[in-house]
């Protein structure tokens, strides 16, 4: 009994001997971060196989400052109970730059520890305008435009572009709609240019509106941003046509959506509404989206082209700083642009990357154009 | 002043659409005691077969008036079948037991209901056309009212009045009125008080579609789950006029309607339903019968 034991823990040592560490031509270590279980794996998964082909391709070709790169996958599963454990793991396991998380909540956890440990994160998806706006988390990155940005362009095109001094800005009481409203109210008056001259919530649902849309002819608004979803829109916009009202409707990605024009029918055209920027004629995410077929032989999933963007910016920083020294790699990230599916990006002192966002649309013939 | 007209308008509008189906609440409740919590679906079944009839005879390439017509009275039909068929299976076999357990039964139908048509159609929103004509008012009254308004009130009227006609001077009408007040009365002395049931339940489940299609034409659009708030905004006009009384659901609606729109217009959207439900509980505390209810006596 005692020598197969003994026989045993030997075996066992002998494997650990066989694995141990490699050898002194060091690798640079990337962790990769996010939800790869549990019921938001979807949101995660992608961003895996984005890096996973992006890392195997730069492997294959020699690797950066001639050392290959060896990826730490940690999983969080979206908790930010478990993102702390994770975050520690992944320091104590030396990693150079981490390329996650995916939920903001796991993300904000996370970054308290990589900044302690000067350790750089970029974020595929986490969208909370918080994280880079506190300037908290100087060691932040993001490859997709945060919450607010909608809201900022929103009001961008109203004002400049549509000359609109008096707005409107209303919202359906829920978090997304809400919290879009209550940026465009900021911007507006932070702007100086326009005044709000009427915020309120509608009640989704409500089999009637034409008191708000009344209270919007009486406050003598020019243009409406509304944040919510088409539903309601698409309500609203009905009943302020048949009143012969020509005050412009301004809306979110919630609107933004094929079924908001099969509702409204007629009374959609001339709507402007934001979507993400649409890039899917952009050659390398059409690179991208191939290589994923071939390697996996499905489509990829959410913030796919996102992963693959930050996989890339942070390739193309440890190269331009030559080392993967914190301050380096940081002042690296936001001085030099970088081809990605999602486009030319490099990121702004907040971290937020410059070159990715939203576009305006506009109702045109029945379908959403992009307005130039 | 013209914005208060402007509201004052709205506000109409908008009780006429909540009467049109409290008048199904309060016609049921006034011959057995009962509230059909399903009443809200019928009205969405009726708007869904509407569109359904409006798509496929605007395929065969018909249009207008005779669309219209047609759109109706299939509703109607529909809604009706609907309606009487709850009563037979929901409430029918309990109507001898304690008053909670039809109330539950009803609660159990008009989830079964939307279900029904969410698994049959589609939980997404669907587009309604609008199959009521379109005339355009001159200008310095087309921002307080169009056409579709107009028909929406004027139909809520023109059924009021013929409801209480049907009520007052018809055979069935006092029979209904009978059953209200002593169905083991009236059962002897010769009225079919089955029949009298089913024939409520039919005439508040039309009146209901009539309402569906008026009211989804307004809106443009509908889904599984229209009947459920509407619903809910409905019975609380009918309790607000007194539930069981004719002219009180109408009404509260039409209290209703404006509170909302007034609220809206000089205080904020915010508050549109703490409002409504506010002057609910303000009026059950003095008037605990409702505006225009009686304590027991003469129900319908």
């Amino acid at each position: 009994m005692m020598k197969r034991f003994l026989l045993g823990v030997s075996a066992l040592c002998l494997v650990f001997a066989l694995a141990g560490p490699a050898p002194a031509a060091e690798t640079i270590k990337i962790g990769v971060a996010g939800a790869h279980s549990g019921d938001l794996a979807s949101y995660g998964l992608p961003t895996v196989k984005a890096v996973e082909l992006v890392v195997n391709d730069i492997n294959a070709r020699g690797g950066v400052l001639g050392r290959k790169i060896e990826l730490l996958i940690e999983d969080d599963v979206c908790k930010p109970e478990v993102a702390t454990n994770t975050a520690t793991k992944l320091v104590s396991r030396k990693a150079d730059v981490v390329i996650g998380h995916i939920c903001s909540g796991a993300t904000k956890t996370a970054l308290g520890i990589y900044k302690d440990a000067k350790l750089i994160a970029v974020s595929p998806s986490a969208t909370n305008p918080e994280l880079t706006q506190s300037g908290r988390y100087p060691n932040f990155f993001r490859t997709i435009a945060s919450d607010d940005a909608q809201a900022k362009l929103g009001v961008e095109f109203a004002v400049n572009r549509l000359k609109v001094t008096k707005i409107a800005v209303l919202h359906d009481k829920g978090d997304y709609g809400k919290g879009f409203a209550e940026f465009a109210r900021k911007f507006i008056e932070d702007g100086k240019k326009a005044r709000v001259v009427l915020f309120e919530g509608v009640t989704p649902g409500a089999v009637d509106y034409s008191a708000v849309v009344n209270k919007i002819r009486q406050s003598g608004a020019e243009a409406v941003i509304y944040g919510g979803y088409h539903p309601e829109a698409s309500s609203i916009v009905a009943q302020m046509r048949k009143k012969n009202m020509k005050t412009l409707f301004i809306s979110d990605d919630g609107v933004k959506d094929d079924t908001f024009i099969k509702v409204a029918g007629k009374y959609a055209e001339g709507v402007y509404a934001s979507g993400p920027k649409d890039t899917k004629k952009n050659p390398l995410a059409i690179a991208a989206i191939a290589a994923h077929k071939k390697a996996y032989n499905s489509d990829p999933g959410a913030f796919f082209l996102e992963g693959y963007a930050a996989a890339l910016a942070v390739v193309n920083a440890i190269q331009k700083a030559k080392s993967t020294e914190y301050n380096a790699l940081v002042k690296a990230l936001r001085t030099n642009y970088v081809n990605t599916p999602v486009g030319k990006i490099r990121f702004d002192n907040r971290g937020d990357a410059i070159g990715v966002g939203f576009a305006m649309y506009e109702v045109k013939k029945g379908t959403y154009v992009e307005v130039r | 002043m013209d914005y208060f007209v402007e509201l004052f308008v709205g506000g109409l509008t908008r009780g006429s659409i909540y009467a049109l189906i409290a008048l199904g609440y309060t016609m049921v409740y006034g011959i057995i005691e009962l509230i059909n919590f399903a009443h809200g679906e019928i009205y969405m079944i009726g708007a869904f077969t509407a569109l359904i009839v409006a798509t496929v005879l605007a395929m065969s390439g018909m249009s207008g008036i005779s669309v219209l017509v047609l759109a109706f009275l299939v509703a109607v039909l529909y809604s009706a079948c609907h309606g009487f068929t709850v009563e037979k299976i929901a409430y029918k076999p309990l109507r001898g037991a304690s008053r909670l357990s039809p109330l539950i039964s009803a609660i159990g139908m008009s989830i079964f209901l939307q279900n029904y048509v969410m698994l049959a159609q589609t939980s997404d929103f669907l587009p309604f056309p609008n199959l009521l004509p379109e005339l355009p008012f001159m200008e310095p009254y087309a921002h307080i009212m169009g056409s579709t308004e107009f028909i929406i009130v004027a139909t809520t009227a023109v059924v009021m009045i013929l409801l209480t006609i049907l009520i007052k001077f018809t055979r069935i009408g006092k029979a209904m009125r009978a059953t209200a007040q002593d169905r083991n009365m009236a059962m002897l002395v010769g009225v079919n008080v089955n029949r009298i049931i089913s024939m409520t339940f039919i005439i508040g489940s039309s009146l209901a579609a009539v309402g569906g299609v008026l009211i989804a034409s307004h809106i443009g659009r509908i889904n599984f789950y229209i009947g459920f708030i509407a619903g809910i905004k409905a019975f609380t006009a009918a309790v607000l006029g007194g539930i069981g009384s004719i002219p009180g659901a109408v009404l509260g609606s039409l209290v209703l309607g404006w509170t909302e729109s007034f609220a809206t217009g000089y205080v904020s959207s915010d508050y549109e339903d703490v409002f409504a439900f506010a002057l609910l509980v303000l009026i059950l505390i003095f008037r605990p019968s409702g505006l225009l209810g009686r304590s027991t006596t003469q129900k319908v």
